[in-house]
């Protein structure tokens, strides 16, 4: 047999499995299926920001031929709150506390008819005052946004100090708040030879996944949901739609269509879910909800806004001695995951690099503003901006190359942070010297700063900055499983049944990889099944770049049961050992020598026909043991971390402002390449999705209303300017993984904005500590700069 | 409510004759009045370039066309590609270079890049890049759809 057939499939470039369908229009996401009878659902949404409602007059509405429901709060008095912490009913009733918030929905025969329904309800507001700042909120006597709400006990109030005096504030409006310690702060700053200090602002950006939001609700003659949904979390959905419902979760079915983009947005139910469901109850049809762009623009959850205090030192040898951070952060109306992301952002500054004392406290707090999602990199590239520029002003404080610096504190394989991560593999230092040395960053660097006051206003930069980030797994929920049914037909062909969820990610091809590397087989030989409840095992969902570290691990647990069936049916007809077998190119083979012994597809043929075999194999996967996080944040809250580096090269025109992006190298620690293809793309998606974070994108939010609800204005990067990319990939062959791969999803955006700070920071000897850096902000933070140089001179 | 108008145009070459309200846009009418819907909705306003389909050989955003305009023209959406021999091959590239992620943007591109390379063959990447500025994709950061591209207009 030819040598091609035993090649392994691990590493290869192999293209996605539904990537045919999707190039030649084929791919049915949901805006395109459409089901027999379905009516058009639309949503009426506030026009102030904040306001008590005094009456809504729908009659005109109900009126209209064509229409088949409107309903308000007032028609769904059994609704419940959704959300991570219950507080956003999805009718709103009484108030209204941010622009985007549902007031009454209708169901008509089509988009028209609904539209001009819409535009019949009468809706009278009082208006509230209105809280658009977090430090307005917390100021004392501020009004309450959700008085409803007991307040939040802080354990450490000394977290409002930047801010505010903790005993005089408005505490009632903080939605959140987490408290983590390790060491004692004072004795580090005590023993350090150089303290920095600074504010940093991160602004609104919202994932703008190409496909908008939409459901289908379509209630079976049995009484059962059959949703249609865009979920990133099929499983937990199920059983939170049955909540807001007052039903058996068993009696609902969700069906993913192909997702039109995820990254994060979809991992909380909104209002527009619950109330296609009620429409479609009230006008017993099914109701299909599609979002217009603008609707997406205002309705959806965006990465959450924080404002950054931090504080670093540093002994002169350049050894970290401790860090202490306040976040405060603006939670919107009402609280979805946003408010979480402290737990993200605390790995990072407690354990990117080695620090002996830290503390972090924050708190995240209601205004009238939209609210903050999940959002890929969770936190994390809003504590990387901040902890990354430190490192640069710690290496200048104390006359340090930035390398060297990093390099001096980056964690080691095998080490366990004082907040009790164990890093099992860690290739922080190998990306950090394969960057260095392939961008060339020391000689530029020096370049670059010398260049600073010569004559010119065209100005090169080059800044580097490192990020952790979960890679094996996240111990979020109580379980971090996946389930896998695979079944083996005579044809040697199988059907991979997942619990994950492909959003484009390219989860389908890997886990099919995996599955096939197991048994021999090509890639045509494996069909998937992912996106029904009633068949797929159980998962948590997509998030935390999970997916290949636990779905993998999963989708071999079954591959290898398989295996093993096999090769026991093979050692009674052959009269060898199980362990005298292997499987490769489709055929059984012996182990040994290699020779063929007989067509697999053939030997499955007879293990059904004589053998009565079960071919059908069940495998879950869950997290391996481990210290569980406590209370104090200490523990493990993966099974392994993904680390990388990346330099960003920039030209800076310094009468323009204009920052220009050259060039992204970038080294990531990803265990082991499984899909080449795959993992560039995740890597260079990410890497543009940064790019657009440090530069372009900036959700402009004022009062309370969004100003560039609109790719016209909202600036999404275009083809012609993304950089130069030079990607190396550290394999350290994590021991728990799947083959050896570790999470990489979310990774390659959250470097980006800080590099690129640095860079600017190289470029001009300015340090800008505010996103996003558009032509505008960067030139008037300069000229800032140069005004206070001039007072000093005078 | 407008009356609706009748229209007749070639649709991926082949006749076709519907009744349309003059307000609807051509892409509306591709996905729900005719049921083609590899057309995608991205933004409704000429941004995003996801309905970019061909009127008369040229790629247009098919949101900001009126359906009644293709009266007496010859429209191409990406199910009129299936024999299309160069769109083929720019399909092929896009499925092998990892052009293609969670793939809604795909055939707007597929259609952009085909008149790209039909026009400007031996376009080099900053001239693709140039070329397929007008549509957006959130997920691949553009370098493989470059690289796909390229790999087709460099082809003999």
């Amino acid at each position: 047999m030819g040598k091609a057939e035993t090649e392994s499939l691990i590493g290869k470039r192999i293209p996605k499995m539904d990537a045919p369908d999707k190039a030649s229009g084929k791919t049915r996401y949901i805006d395109d299926v459409n089901v027999p009878g379905q009516l058009i659902g639309r949503i009426l949404r506030s026009s102030r920001v904040h306001a008590r409602i005094k009456s809504i007059d729908t009659a005109a509405a109900r009126a209209l031929p064509g229409v088949h429901a409107v309903l308000t709060a007032a028609d769904v008095p059994d609704q419940r709150a959704i959300g991570v912490s219950k507080d956003n009913l999805p009718f709103k009733g009484d108030v209204v506390r941010s622009l985007r918030d549902e007031i009454a929905a209708v169901a008509a025969e089509t988009e028209e008819v609904a539209a001009a329904a819409l535009k019949l309800i009468r809706v009278e507001y009082e208006d509230l005052p209105l809280l658009t700042d977090p430090l307005e909120a917390l100021k004392p006597g501020a009004t309450l946004i959700h008085p409803e709400r007991e307040p939040v006990a802080l354990k450490h109030p000394e977290a409002l100090r930047p801010w505010y005096d903790p005993d005089n504030c408005q505490t009632g409006n903080i939605a959140m708040s987490f408290d983590y310690t390790q060491g004692d702060v004072a004795r580090g700053e005590a023993e350090s030879d150089a303290v920095v200090e600074d504010s940093f602002r991160l602004h609104y950006v919202t994932h703008c996944c190409m496909g908008v939001s939409g459901v289908i609700a379509d209630f079976q003659s049995n009484g059962n949901l059959l949703l249609y949904s865009n979920t990133q979390v099929p499983f937990l959905h199920r059983r939170e739609f049955a909540e807001v419902l007052g039903i058996d979760p068993g009696r609902i079915r969700i069906i993913q269509p192909p997702i039109g983009g995820g990254f994060g947005s979809k991992l909380d139910i909104y209002p527009f879910e619950p109330i296609a469901v009620f429409l479609a109850r009230a006008a017993r049809r099914p109701v299909k909800l599609i979002f217009t762009r603008e609707e997406e623009f205002i309705a959806s959850p965006t990465r959450q806004p924080v404002l950054i205090r931090l504080r670093s030192g540093v002994k002169k040898d350049g050894t970290l001695t401790f860090r202490s951070v306040t976040t405060l952060h603006d939670n919107g109306a009402y609280t979805s995951w946003g408010a979480t992301t402290p737990f993200v952002m605390m790995q990072t500054f407690s354990s990117l690099y080695r620090v002996p004392h830290c503390d972090y406290h924050t708190v995240a707090v209601y205004t009238n503003n939209p609210y903050a999602g999940s959002f890929r990199g969770y936190g994390n590239l809003q504590a990387t901006f901040a902890v990354e520029q430190h490192m640069d002003r710690l290496a200048e404080a104390i006359g340090m190359a930035p390398l060297a610096l990093r390099l001096a504190n980056a964690q080691n394989p095998g080490e366990v942070t004082p907040q009790g991560m164990h890093f099992k593999t860690c290739g922080l230092k190998e990306c950090l010297s394969t960057v260095a040395e392939r961008s060339g960053f020391e000689a530029k660097f020096r370049a670059n700063r010398d260049n600073q006051r010569m004559p010119g206003t065209l100005k090169r930069g080059i800044g580097m900055a490192s990020m952790l980030h979960v890679g094996g797994g996240a111990k979020i929920y109580p379980s971090d499983g996946c389930g896998t049914i695979l079944k083996l037909d005579d044809f040697a062909h199988v059907t991979l049944i997942t619990g994950a969820s492909e959003i484009g990610q390219g989860s389908e091809t890997v886990l099919s990889q995996l599955v096939c590397e197991e048994l021999g087989l090509p890639m045509s030989s494996i069909t998937v099944v992912n996106n029904d409840t009633d068949i797929t095992p159980w998962d948590v969902g997509v998030h935390a770049s999970r997916t290949t570290f636990i779905a993998g691990n999963s989708a071999i647990g079954a591959a290898k049961k398989a295996r093993e069936k096999i090769f026991a049916a093979a050692a009674k007809k052959f009269d060898l050992p199980a362990e005298a077998f292997a499987l490769r190119g489709g055929l059984l083979v012996r182990a040994d020598t290699g020779e063929t012994l007989i067509d697999l597809a053939k030997f499955l043929r007879s293990m059904h026909f004589s053998e009565k075999a079960e071919l059908v194999m069940t495998s879950f996967y869950y997290e391996p043991p481990s210290h569980h996080q406590d209370k104090e944040f200490k523990g493990d809250v993966s099974a392994a971390y993904a680390w990388a580096t990346q330099a960003c090269e920039i030209e800076l025109d310094t009468t323009s402002g204009m920052v220009k992006l050259l060039k992204v190298t970038g080294a990531h620690d990803v265990g082991r390449v499984l899909n080449r293809l795959g993992i560039e793309g995740q890597i260079e998606g990410g890497i543009v999705m940064g790019q657009g974070y440090a530069l372009t994108e900036d959700l402009m939010v004022k009062d309370g209303r969004i100003r560039n609800p609109g790719f016209r204005d909202y600036k999404l990067v275009t083809a012609p300017e993304i950089p130069e990319m030079d990607i190396s990939f550290i394999e350290t062959m994590d021991g728990e993984g799947p083959q050896g791969a570790k999470g990489v999803g979310e990774a390659p955006a959250i470097c980006m904005a800080a590099a690129v700070a640095n860079a600017i920071a190289n470029a001009t000897g300015v340090r800008i500590t505010e996103l996003p850096f558009t032509p505008e902000n960067v030139y008037r933070a300069l000229a800032a700069a140069r005004a206070q140089a001039g007072q000093r001179a005078a | 409510m407008p009356l609706d108008q009748e229209i007749e145009f070639t649709l991926n070459g082949g006749p076709r004759r519907v009744a349309v309200n003059p307000e609807m846009s051509a892409l509306t009418m591709l996905r729900e009045t005719l049921g083609l819907t590899g057309t995608k909705y991205g933004c409704g306003e000429g941004e995003c370039g996801a309905c970019t389909v061909l009127l008369d050989g040229r790629p247009v955003n098919a949101c900001l066309l009126f359906a009644v305009d293709c009266d007496g023209r010859e429209l191409v959406t990406i199910e009129g590609l299936a024999s299309d021999p160069v769109a083929g091959r720019v399909q092929q590239a896009f499925v092998e270079y990892g052009a293609v992620q969670c793939g809604f943007c795909t055939p707007g591109f597929v259609m952009q890049a085909k008149t790209l390379v039909e026009r400007h063959l031996g376009a080099d990447r900053n001239a693709i890049a140039r070329g397929i500025e007008g549509n957006l994709c959130r997920c691949t950061g553009y370098r493989k759809i470059i690289d796909a591209i390229a790999s087709v207009a460099s082809a003999k």
